[in-house]
């Protein structure tokens, strides 16, 4: 998987997560919680997503890293670049 | 095969708590005793027309895009979006005393100015309380608080009708205890109702059930329905299985109980010796249905709610009869912004109510008591409004008898004990409650109470 794919997973999530939400203006490095109002709830669906799709645990001493698209992606790259993007 | 949770009860909290679950593939089954879903907010078919059980309105209302509300919460942590849910605002309520009334809509600001100009001098004890309850943490899950609300409301405002008033929706709209609330309670309620609003959703308590079980259904979800739950078997303080009602015994990593904690403890096998939190609740409701033959608006019911009390102090307590005609909730479904008006007018009255009474009467006096609470209630209503009773084409009435048949909550009491759990931890270590006696309440509530405990305790 790309730097790009792992853009594309977290979005999909976030849309996911909060439907009403207009995913597409989310700037990658401004908080996410000050962009669509996550909260803590939603943080650890992100988590939960990922344990689901990818079977990936993020520690709670990482969360810190998800907090900015950017972040999320700089982290979960290494972790998921074996992957193949499901069909 | 083993589920990773077994929930009891197919309510609001119940179905809540299954999404969350199935949402993130955790092997899921639901098991309620009753026919149909809702627990506490049902509905029920009389002569082809379907009455929401429950449900005068929705509180919580918040509109689109408010993400940090219970409702925004809510929608989000079940991925539903604010349309999937049709909420139709009120038009205005009213809280109605002797000498004084206050309207209120789902506009805070106008509700400020009612107490501005119907009691001058409280104000700014008022914007006072406002302040605090902005500041205050009701949702903390920490057990511990035990504030009341009357000695903090009176710190703040010195006319005890004010306080009387600003209690009455309050209290009926979600206290356990009689007499006062507690304060935790009261800044959740004053938010639910006089910050948020209220809405209906179009399509009623049906429509809201079927989303959430449909949702539930598609993502793996397990419903088991007419089978309730025999006895939760606790071995050395753990839960192994529940056993059915049929005898099938189902294996199961937890159980999430939304049947109330004494009714939850009640089931274990062996006995759980019971806690200290185990104060049973009393307050219930006798509530009747009039189905009107023009729009209630124009027979003089132009509000969406009304809570009134036709004497000048409000006691809300289980009363020494079998009902207490003094105060009440009017509530006119039609008075809501549907899309299209409803078919029929429906107007609702709401008394506080005492089980032991009506359980105790035999079958025959039964139903001449509800005739004659009936017709005693109304006498009493019409003091205050304009009498509809010749316009009447269908009525129908349920008493704390008939909410203790459908729920199985001890003493009908429709808002559970007075002393709430609020982590939803019980003595047997993977036995959890939620709904009504984990503490949040109304349907935003009883949802959120399901979701949260989901969260806590079983996703982690």
């Amino acid at each position: 998987m790309t730097m790009e794919d792992v853009r594309q997973i977290i979005l999909s999530i976030l849309a996911d997560i909060a439907p009403d939400e207009d995913i597409s203006s989310i700037d990658d490095n401004t908080k996410l919680r000050d962009q669509i109002d996550l909260d803590s709830m939603d943080f650890l669906d992100i988590v939960m997503e990922l344990r689901k799709r990818f079977n990936i645990e993020v520690p709670e001493k990482d969360y810190e890293h998800l907090a900015t698209l950017a972040g999320c992606v700089s982290y979960l790259t290494p972790l998921l670049k074996d992957r193949q993007l499901a069909s | 095969m083993r589920y990773d949770t077994i929930i009891i009860g197919a309510g609001l909290s119940g179905l809540a708590a299954g999404i969350r679950l199935a949402m993130f593939d955790k092997k899921v089954c639901i098991v309620e005793k009753h026919v149909e879903i809702g627990g506490l907010n049902s509905f029920y078919v009389r002569k082809n027309r379907i009455f929401d059980v429950g449900l005068h309105a929705m509180t919580n209302y918040t509109p689109k895009g408010v993400r940090s509300s219970p409702l925004g919460k809510l929608l989000k942590q079940l991925r539903f979006s604010h349309d999937d849910f049709r909420l139709c605002q009120q038009d205005m309520s009213e809280i109605r005393f002797p000498e004084r009334s206050l309207r209120f809509t789902n506009d805070f600001e106008f509700m400020r100015q009612e107490v501005a100009e119907k009691f001058p001098d409280q104000i700014d004890g008022f914007n006072k309380l406002v302040e605090k309850i902005l500041t205050y943490d009701a949702l903390n899950l920490d057990d511990g608080d035990r504030l009341l609300s009357r000695p903090v409301l009176e710190s703040f405002i010195s006319d005890p009708l004010l306080i009387d008033m600003l209690l009455c929706p309050l209290m009926y709209y979600g206290n356990a205890r009689e007499g006062d609330m507690d304060f935790y309670q009261f800044v959740v309620m004053f938010n639910a109702i006089f910050m948020e609003g209220f809405s209906k959703p179009q399509g009623g308590m049906p429509f809201i059930l079927n989303l959430l079980a449909e949702k539930f259904k598609v993502l793996g979800g397990e419903l088991k329905m007419g089978n309730g739950v025999k006895t939760i078997n606790a071995k050395q303080g753990t839960v192994g299985s529940v056993t059915l009602e049929n005898e099938e015994e189902l294996a199961t990593e937890a159980v999430l109980s939304s049947m109330g904690y004494v009714e939850t403890l009640n089931c274990c096998q062996p006995e759980v010796p019971e806690t200290d939190a185990c104060e049973r609740g009393q307050v219930s409701f006798m509530e009747s249905l009039f189905v009107v033959d023009r729009e209630p608006r124009d027979l003089g019911y132009d509000k969406s709610i009304v809570f009134f009390s036709t004497q000048p102090r409000f006691d809300y307590k289980v009363p020494v009869d079998l009902i207490d005609i003094s105060s009440g909730v009017l509530c006119c479904s039609n008075n809501f912004q549907y899309p299209e008006p409803l078919e029929e007018g429906l107007i609702r009255l709401t008394n506080l109510a005492h089980f032991g009474k009506w359980d105790s009467l035999p079958r025959k006096d039964y139903i001449a008591a509800k005739k004659e609470c009936r017709a005693k209630a109304l006498d009493a209503l019409f003091t205050f409004f304009p009498d509809f009773r010749d316009n009447v084409v269908f009525l129908d009435s349920f008493t704390p008898k008939t909410i203790k048949k459908y729920t199985g909550h001890i003493n009908g009491a429709v808002y559970g004990s007075p002393q709430k759990i609020k982590n939803g931890k019980t003595p047997v270590k993977n036995l959890y409650i939620c709904g009504t006696d984990q503490g949040f309440l109304g349907i935003v509530g009883a949802t959120l109470s399901g979701i949260s405990m989901a969260n806590l305790h079983l996703l982690r």
